[in-house]
């Protein structure tokens, strides 16, 4: 018998196309295949009037700041002539608190337009607050989806925070006990509501993102004198690092290597009851940025405008005591107290600036609000209570979810490199998986792999013979 | 101060419903998150009188009515920072003390 999610969820394709008012098959070229770069811009905005809708917005334009205190600190530990320059992009300067409002506010700007009543997004990040915000600015409605408490109704305090805040925007907060079928609800709210669907993974959204590239070149070029040698950014879902990416080439920084930083939480099960409470990070980590760059078509469109392996020239892991060092440490030395996941990429980009020449320049491209829930020792004394260890050591002995390990000295922060060549093995594992049985790829499906893997035909032909073996 | 056990017509509450038993849950979940209905909540006006447990109707922010048991009359958020952490207090401290070494070492202030 048909439960009620898979009555909700065969009707998601027709719902999902009401609710993002666009048709996503003009885009199919093959059961694998897409064209990607018409998606991008169907909407029709130019990169200038993206701008102009931030502006309006209250968005964008945030400060660029070197941080030359942690940088000198990082020298310090540094051989001769190594230590990068650190600057950091402060995005908690945006009005809502996070990079997370240039996607909202082009996706309200398209929701006003199309003349929707309101908008839905599930989220249980700084978007729900970007999407709240906006909306209010907008005055349309707002559902905000979350999965927020584990099946005791423990708050994981992070989350509890952004419904707060998301509330306080005057959204409706609909908040849920762990497991994926959040998106079984949305859906069924688009459909009652006849909302718009303000996806995080919308070309609307990944769009809105690639000022922030934009700006950082031009910052930099200002600045230095050149684009930065490196771009480091914090990975979830992958749209902050494709948006970044994109931003910045079309700037014309072509030189600019794109890093991509999480926090490690392997050994964790992201729809866990058990281990929902004690990850001690609800994004910026492996347990979105692996899964997400590997299949980008599992979120809540058909096609994912978030395809971070096309950018990623890096991928580097922190752990979590790490991150939560470096989160003290920037407030202490840098006067930013800012939320620990949005400080990924700096605990990384410390590692980093360690083996790179003095010349080198490395930005940090986001930071996020933080207060109380959101903070890293909010975050440190629930870890406590939900049984986790909490101690000063060797950040080697870090264990997802029952050890949180500071480090002792700064010279014990070091990111560790995730094997990017095998995140584009497993994504081509999946397109196939993913294509109707019995499907034989094209010339044109190996070029399409190619592109949304960043390698070549022969690279993409090399893999599907190997798997083909296997 | 408002009883708050019992909401009244008008009050800011919260109600809790269930919206997937475990049968109808989605498939390939662990058994910890499995074996538990999909619970939700949300906030909005109570549309008449109820205790808690009771069944009661809301008006949210949105305009939409959504029925479910009573479980909290004006609810507050309770999250706070908590006590420092003792393994990080002294991190601002030493590497302060670290830095100023090697500015010094470098040959002062720059």
């Amino acid at each position: 018998m048909a439960t009620k999610f898979d009555a909700i969820m065969a009707r998601r394709g027709e719902i999902m196309r009401k609710a993002l008012g666009m048709d996503y098959s003009e885009f199919e070229l093959s059961p694998i295949a897409f064209d990607y770069e018409r998606m991008m811009t169907a909407h029709g905005y130019s990169l200038d009037d993206i701008v102009g809708i931030q502006t309006r917005a209250g968005v964008g334009n945030t400060p660029l700041l070197e941080l030359r205190n942690i940088t000198d600190l990082v020298r310090s530990i540094s051989e001769p002539g190594k230590g990068a320059r650190i600057f950091v992009k402060d995005e908690a300067a945006n009005l809502a608190g996070a990079f997370k409002d240039r996607r909202a506010s082009v996706s309200i700007h398209v929701a006003k337009e199309k003349g929707y009543e309101g908008v839905i997004a599930a989220t249980s990040g700084n978007y729900g607050a970007a999407v709240a915000s906006q909306a209010a600015r907008n005055g349309l409605k707002c559902i905000i989806c979350q999965e927020t408490y584990d099946s005791r109704k423990i708050g994981q305090p992070e989350i509890v925070e952004k419904g707060r805040i998301c509330e306080a925007y005057g959204a409706e907060v609909v908040q849920m006990t762990v497991g994926p079928e959040l998106f079984f609800h949305m859906v069924e709210l688009l459909d009652v509501t006849g909302y718009f669907a303000a996806s995080l993974y919308s070309s609307f959204g990944v769009s809105g993102i690639e000022t922030l590239g934009l700006e950082i070149s031009n910052e930099m070029r200002s600045l230095t004198g050149a684009d930065p040698t490196h771009v480091i950014v914090t990975h979830a879902g992958g749209g902050n690092t494709t948006g970044t990416a994109r931003g910045l080439k079309r700037a014309g920084a072509s030189g600019t290597q794109i890093v991509s930083a999480s926090v490690d939480l392997s050994g964790l099960h992201m729809a866990s009851d058990d281990d929902f409470n004690r990850k001690s990070f609800t994004t910026g980590h492996t347990g979105f940025g692996v899964p997400f760059a590997t299949w980008p078509d599992r979120a809540d469109v058909p096609r994912n405008a978030a395809r971070p392996l096309r950018y990623i020239d890096r991928y580097l892991t922190v752990t979590q005591g790490e991150v939560f060092y470096i989160t003290e440490a920037m407030a202490k030395l840098e006067g930013l107290e800012r939320g620990p996941a949005g400080n990924t990429a700096m605990t990384a980009a410390v590692s980093l600036a360690r083996d790179l020449p003095r010349e080198a320049t490395i930005v940090v491209q986001e930071t996020e609000y933080t207060g109380a829930g959101k903070h890293h020792w909010s975050q440190l004394n629930f870890a406590r209570e939900m049984g986790v260890e909490v101690r000063a050591g060797d950040p080697r002995d870090n264990a997802p979810g029952k050890v949180i390990v500071i480090p002792e000295a700064i010279e014990q922060i070091k990111a560790n490199d995730f094997d990017v060549a095998r995140m584009r093995k497993s994504y081509v594992r999946n397109a196939l998986k993913n294509a109707p049985e019995g499907y034989a790829p094209t010339a044109d499906d190996i070029g399409f792999l190619a592109a949304d893997t960043n390698s070549d035909a022969a690279a993409v032909e090399a893999i599907m013979a190997e798997l083909k073996e296997a | 101060m408002a009883d708050a056990t019992r909401a009244r017509e008008g009050d800011w509450v919260e109600v809790e419903c269930k919206l997937l038993d475990p049968a109808d849950r989605s498939k390939n979940l662990p058994p910890e998150t499995a074996e538990k209905p999909l619970m939700m909540w949300v906030k909005g006006f109570a549309q008449g009188g109820a205790g808690m447990g009771e069944e009661l109707t809301i008006e949210t922010m949105t305009g939409r009515k959504v029925t479910g048991a009573l479980s909290a009359v004006n609810p507050g958020y309770f999250i706070t920072y908590g006590n420092p952490i003792p393994e990080l207090t002294h991190v601002g401290r030493d590497l302060r003390k670290q830095l100023a070494a090697y500015r010094v070492a470098q040959g002062g202030e720059r």
